[in-house]
Parts: C-alpha cells; sequence; structure tokens
C-alpha cells in the first residue's frame, strides 16, 4: 500500500473506536459484538503509537510480545510483516486480541494512556490475526528437522496448544490428548460465540494439525491412560488440565433444579450447542429471569448468554462494587449497554424452590466494603437486616474454579499444594515426576488464557531443552 | 468413531449394545460408565458398563430408550459407528472380602451388576444376586447373572417368574430366612436404589447404590451431576457414581433428574416433525 498515513508529531489521544453491533441487535443473536477494524482504521489506530525506546507496553505482556514491531508494520500497511512479527511470540493472536485482559496489562503500561487512551493494541492484535485468516492465508510457519522425540500434552486448552505448536515447531512428534469430543478446553466450552466465533479456534487447530500435530479426542487422561502409560510411549508428557472443578457457595438450595455452575451454564451453551436446541439434543432452561452469581469474566459471558437465550431479565449478583470486578472493562462495558441488571454490594444467602424442587427465587443481602484484604480489595460486610428475595426461574453460580483432581487422584507420585494444584516449577514446569511438566490453571488455580499460554511457552523452551541433551 | 459390533432388543425397550472402544477396555472396572455421543448433535450420556472384553477391545452396556439421544442408539444399527464414546469414568466399585454381599440389579442394572457381582465372588464373597422385572418377559441375561453368583432370585412384580415383589422384598425374605447379610449393591433406576436404601436401613446394612443423574461432561467440570449426600454436595461423575444409600438426598436426586422433561418431549416432537409431514 502507497498511500501511508502520516504518522503526527503531536500525539493522538483519542483511540479509533472499534465498530460494534448494536446493543439492542445483538443481546438476541449469537454473533460476535465487536466487528473489527477495517484496514483504514487499523492502520490510523497503528500509527497513534509512538514507538517507545523503552518498550513499557513489551514488559506487560506475560509472552513478551513485540508490541511496537507489529504495530509499526501495520501502520506501514505491512501486514504479511506485522503477523509474522505477532506470531513470533503469540501462537493464538486470533485469539488473545479478542480474550486478553489487555487494559491490565499492555494497554495499562501505554505512554498514551497517561494523558489520553492507550493505543488499542487488543483491537490490532485482532485485525491483523483475522486479516491472516481471511485475506492473507494462513501459512504453515517453518519446522526445524524432525527430531525423532516424541512429546505428549495433555489437553487442548490454551496452555496445551501453545506447548504443541511450540513442540511441532522444534521438530517434536506432539499427541495432544483432550477429554472432550472436541478441540480448544475452556475456549470451546467456555467462551461464548459473541465474544469468541469457534471458526477462530477451528482454524488456529487446524493450522496445529497442518503442522503435524495429532489430536486425540475422548482421551481422559488418569481413568484412560496413566501418566505412567504416557511416560511409556512419549518423551515428555506435559499437563494442561486446567481447573475445571466448580466452586459453590454453600448456601441452603444450591442443588435444587435450575442452578448451575457457570461451567454447567456455559458447556451446555457453547460446547453441546444448547442454544441451537432443539436442532441440537442437549437442553437448558431458558429462564425468564437469570441471576448470575459473580464479577468475572466468567459472569459477564453467563449473564450475556441468558440474555441470548431470550430471557427478560438478567442480574449480575456481586458482592463488592463495580470496582473491584475481575471481568475485562470490555466485557463489563458491553453487559451494562445490553441491558443486563447489575446487583453491586450483594450477596446470595439462600436460593428458594417451590414442591418440586425448582428455583423460585433468591434471597440477597446488602453489604459493604471494609477495609482493603489481603490482596487489596475491600472487604465486603454484610448490613445485618437488610435480606430481601428476589424472583427467578435460573440461577448462575459463577464462583471460579479449583483443581479438578481426576488425573492427580490416581497420580500420588505428582505432587500438589494443599488447594488440589500441581506444584510446577515457575520457570521450568517441571513437576515431582521427571519428564512430566504442567502449567496453566491446574497449576495457577483460575486464572487466564494469556497466562495459561505464557506457561505453555516456558515449559516448551525447558521441554526442548531436556529432549535436546537426552 | 466407535463401531458397533453388536445391537439387540434384549427385552421390550431394553437394548444391548457392544461397541468397539479398545483404549477404555483396558481399565475398565466394575460400575464404571462410559459417556457416549451417537453424533455430532447428540447429548453426553452415561451408560454403566455390564461387559468389557480386553481381547477384542469391546465394550458392552444395556440402556433403556428414554429420550432422543438414546432413542438415536436405538436408531442405530451393527455395523454403524458413533460418534464418542469416552471411559472408563467413575470410581470403581469397592469389591474386597465383606463376607456374604447381596447384588441387586433392576432396569440396566441387571446387566450392569453382572461384573460386581463377579468381581465380589472372585475376592472370596458369597454373592446373592436379585434380578427384578415388573414382568417375566422384562427380564434378560438371567444366565449371566446365575454363573456369576452363588444364589440368583428372580424378582417380578406380578410373580410371573420368580418369586412376586422387587428387591426390597426379597432382601426381606433373604432376612426372613435368616441370611446374614454384611453389604448390598444396588444398581438401577433412581426409584430401586431409594426402595432398596430403605429395605436395609433398620438393620443398618451397608448398602452401596449406583446413581446416574444427568451429566454433561462426565469429568467433573461441570458440575450438573451434583447431589446431596450425607448433607455434603458430592458430583457423581468423580466422587461416585457409588453412594451410601442411607444419606442420599432422593428429593435433590430427583428433581435434577426431572429438570429437562418438558424439553426431552419437545426433542421428541421435533424429530418426528419431518417424519409426520
Amino acid at each position: 500500500m502507497s498511500e501511508q498515513p502520516k504518522r503526527p508529531r503531536k500525539p493522538v489521544l483519542k483511540m479509533v473506536p472499534m465498530p460494534e453491533q448494536p446493543p439492542e441487535v445483538r443481546r438476541r443473536n449469537y454473533r460476535e459484538v465487536p466487528l473489527g477494524y477495517s484496514p483504514e482504521q487499523a492502520m490510523e489506530e497503528a500509527s497513534r503509537c509512538l514507538q517507545c525506546k523503552n518498550r513499557p507496553c513489551v514488559s506487560g505482556c506475560p509472552v513478551g510480545i513485540n508490541i511496537p514491531g507489529f504495530i509499526k508494520a501495520i501502520a506501514d500497511g505491512d501486514f504479511r510483516k506485522a503477523i509474522t512479527v505477532l506470531k513470533h511470540d503469540n501462537t493464538l493472536p486470533a485469539v488473545c486480541g479478542r480474550v486478553c485482559p489487555q487494559s491490565e496489562q499492555c494497554q495499562a503500561r501505554c505512554v498514551l494512556g497517561k494523558k489520553g487512551d492507550p493505543v488499542a493494541i487488543g483491537n490490532l492484535e485482532r485485525f491483523i490475526a483475522d486479516w491472516e485468516r481471511r485475506e492473507g492465508g494462513m501459512e504453515v510457519p517453518e519446522l526445524a528437522p524432525p527430531t525423532g522425540k516424541k512429546v505428549a500434552v495433555v489437553g487442548s486448552g490454551p496452555a496445551g496448544l501453545t506447548v504443541a505448536a511450540d513442540c511441532v515447531r522444534n521438530g517434536h512428534a506432539v499427541t495432544v490428548f483432550e477429554a472432550l469430543h472436541q478441540l480448544g478446553g475452556v475456549l470451546r466450552y467456555g467462551i461464548p460465540e459473541f465474544r469468541m466465533p469457534k471458526e477462530i479456534l477451528d482454524a488456529e487447530v487446524g493450522m496445529l494439525e497442518k503442522m503435524g500435530v495429532e489430536f486425540r479426542t475422548d482421551a481422559v487422561i488418569g481413568p484412560m491412560l496413566s501418566v505412567k502409560d504416557l511416560l511409556g510411549q512419549f518423551d515428555a508428557v506435559y499437563l494442561g488440565l486446567g481447573a475445571g472443578l466448580p466452586y459453590f457457595m454453600g448456601i441452603p438450595g444450591e442443588n435444587l433444579a435450575g442452578v448451575y455452575s457457570a461451567n454447567e451454564y456455559l458447556t451446555r451453551s457453547n460446547l453441546m450447542k444448547a442454544y441451537l436446541f432443539p436442532q441440537y439434543d442437549t437442553p437448558i432452561i431458558r429462564g425468564r429471569r437469570v441471576a448470575v452469581i459473580g464479577g468475572g469474566n466468567v459472569a459477564m459471558d453467563s449473564a450475556r448468554t441468558a440474555l441470548r437465550l431470550g430471557a427478560e431479565d438478567v442480574y449480575v449478583v456481586y458482592r463488592r462494587s463495580r470496582k473491584e470486578m475481575p471481568a475485562r472493562d470490555e466485557e463489563i462495558e458491553h453487559a451494562y449497554q445490553e441491558g443486563i441488571d447489575f446487583h453491586l454490594l450483594r450477596e446470595p444467602t439462600r436460593i428458594l424452590g417451590d414442591d418440586h424442587g425448582n428455583v423460585v427465587g433468591m434471597e440477597v443481602i446488602k453489604m459493604r466494603l471494609g477495609e482493603p484484604d489481603s490482596s487489596g480489595r475491600h472487604r465486603p460486610i454484610p448490613i445485618p437486616g437488610t435480606e430481601y428475595a428476589i424472583e427467578l426461574d435460573v440461577v448462575v453460580s459463577a464462583l471460579g474454579n479449583g483443581a479438578n483432581s481426576l488425573l492427580t487422584k490416581l497420580t500420588p507420585e505428582l505432587e500438589t499444594n494443599r488447594r488440589g494444584n500441581i506444584i510446577a516449577d515457575p520457570e521450568t514446569a517441571a513437576t515431582s515426576i521427571k519428564r512430566v511438566y504442567a502449567g496453566g490453571d491446574i497449576v495457577r488455580g483460575a486464572a487466564t488464557v494469556i497466562l495459561a499460554m505464557g506457561d505453555g511457552r516456558r515449559a516448551a523452551r525447558a521441554i526442548h531443552e531436556y529432549l535436546t541433551n537426552s | 468413531m466407535y463401531k458397533i459390533v453388536e445391537k439387540d432388543q434384549i427385552a421390550p425397550n431394553t437394548h444391548l449394545v457392544t461397541v468397539e472402544a479398545p483404549l477404555v477396555v483396558h481399565r475398565a472396572r466394575p460400575g464404571q460408565f462410559v459417556i457416549v455421543m451417537v453424533d455430532e448433535r447428540s447429548e453426553r450420556i452415561p451408560y454403566t458398563l455390564s461387559g468389557w472384553n480386553k481381547e477384542d477391545g469391546t465394550i458392552t452396556f444395556v440402556f433403556n430408550e428414554v429420550g432422543r439421544s438414546t432413542r438415536k442408539l436405538v436408531d442405530c444399527r451393527e455395523g454403524d459407528s458413533i460418534y464418542s464414546v469416552v471411559g472408563p469414568l467413575g470410581v470403581p466399585l469397592e469389591t474386597g472380602k465383606v463376607g456374604t454381599v447381596v447384588c441387586a440389579g433392576g432396569c440396566y442394572g441387571i446387566g450392569a451388576i453382572v461384573p460386581a457381582a463377579r468381581a465380589f465372588r472372585e475376592a472370596g464373597n458369597r454373592v446373592i444376586s436379585i434380578i427384578e422385572a415388573r414382568t417375566a418377559y422384562l427380564l434378560y441375561m438371567e444366565k449371566e447373572n446365575e454363573d456369576a453368583c452363588d444364589e440368583l432370585i428372580v424378582a417380578t412384580g406380578d410373580g410371573s417368574r420368580g418369586m412376586k415383589g422387587f428387591a426390597p422384598e426379597a432382601i426381606r425374605m433373604l432376612l426372613e430366612r435368616g441370611e446374614q447379610i454384611d453389604e448390598v449393591v444396588a444398581m438401577g433406576c433412581t426409584f430401586m436404589a431409594k426402595t432398596v436404601s430403605d429395605a436395609t436401613r433398620d438393620k443398618q446394612i451397608k448398602t452401596i447404590v449406583s446413581l446416574s443423574p444427568i451429566m454433561v461432561d462426565g469429568t467433573g467440570m461441570c458440575g450438573c451431576c451434583r447431589l446431596d449426600v450425607g448433607g455434603e454436595t458430592k458430583f457423581a461423575c468423580v466422587d461416585g457414581p457409588f453412594f451410601d444409600g442411607h444419606k442420599v438426598d432422593w428429593g435433590v436426586l430427583s428433581a435434577r433428574g426431572a429438570a429437562y422433561f418438558k424439553q426431552e418431549r419437545d426433542s421428541i416432537e421435533y424429530s418426528y416433525a419431518g417424519v409426520r409431514r
């Protein structure tokens, strides 16, 4: 492209806004909410980047993407170069552009953010990854010559996919084992279509297949094949099991019909496609009034899913205030725009049922904020006597996940902490069993896609080093 | 894909399926289950294994047609392949030496109890098996059950075969004749599990029931199958499927099991819509 926008001398403080489906339309469909930048918009936004010498944004990225590098290439209109730079450090850019908490990471450190809007790094990452998938043609990256070494990856979520990609690039033969019938882990069952279309995941997985990664679904490691079995067949084993064990509050009524964990609610909708019932066989209760308990991304995803399943009223019940909500700003903003009703500083005390064991409502109590706790967030304190009931048909509990012990229980030599998370070296991902590595949520507890990918990257490096020297 | 090598309607609305699943066979133990999807659009449905064959790498289970996904399996023929089979899942039944064990099977459990009875017997227990059905023509696998235990009691609701009554009546009969029962294992519908548990409560006989609430992933990730056992929430897929029958909150189990009755009907109607027109 010959016509390049001139780089202005004075910093442009306003971000190029992301075009989006209007809230009143999108709240009833499953299509993606942000529509993506046009090439012109992307180049305009990219040209806002100051190309700082000390690159504070890069230090905010868990996988250390050369952010100014790929942004400069976009500003120059050299999209092929931009994607090459981006993919050097990030194997799943189309995913990360959509689900990373940029406002706490790279964008939080952007110098422009001090006076105006930070550079929309996430939007640009998404743009260039989408450009490659739609127009550029995804190119199979160069692979190192085969080493004859074999790596087993357990779990096909963000950590596992990253390990698979890095190991196969280094010339090792990789087999990925996935317990579910489809690949992607949380990217498949957790993140809704309107936030990340599944075609993106399919394209990323398809690319790994082209690179020679072998995928085996229906393969539940632990019960079906043991870690020991895998060690007999592979030179190294990576455990990226995720953190699939939903927490509940432990209040009365939580086992009534119509009370879902967010994991179940989202799995039914995303993986099993219950939103297309009865074309798909898995049902979901389409409540008229739905309450989601929690303030994280998963809570936002659940609330917005409830809307799209036809709910008239959707409440998010969160015990602290808006400021303490752990969800991405964009998700909270989107939820507000779509008409989700936020009941902040409220904590459920019990769930109410009818004679048949179905949910009819929930009692909540008002909270006030006390002193900050060890995490720096203000501790919520119930205000006695302020309980009241809301009428509901469905309750979704989005309180996070603990470690799933399916594999660890059957692998006693694998050391875990008291919460059941696998203990792994933060640098090398090595576990208490030689040749077995672990990372992502099964080590950290529930965290983010990008942190899991960062773990996968470090593990792949350590695995490569071990395989090269053995 | 997993090939169906045998499929048979062994009693009215009761089907036996044998599927090639060599990796499942490898570690299968009594009482464990698999999750099956017939095609990409199916629900994930748990089925308790009634047998497995290490030599030819096949698993066998028995099921009733109750909704759309089970109907899809009924519609499959020998030689067809199904989309997904994962397992073995669930904690296997403990089959150590305890003395005299009663293994009661109803419905799918008439098949599923066979490996359990066999394992208890191999561990040196005296095994009395009970198989129950409403009427004689709903019974199946009588021979297999007979071979797996020391004494087989057949019970039918109408008395058309064996004794009149169901598993609880059979257990009461055993107690009346002075049988010293150390443990009872029941595999069947929720109602059967409950009535068997009620029958042994007074005598405080250890009673282990296999429970099959609705599941999705079957690996502990979703919590759909949660139960209240002794005031604690348990997941049937990873903590179970076997629980102390005297501690199970049957109301919670029944209500959660009934959560999708309406959708189940809608789904069947939808699948027939094309045929009717």
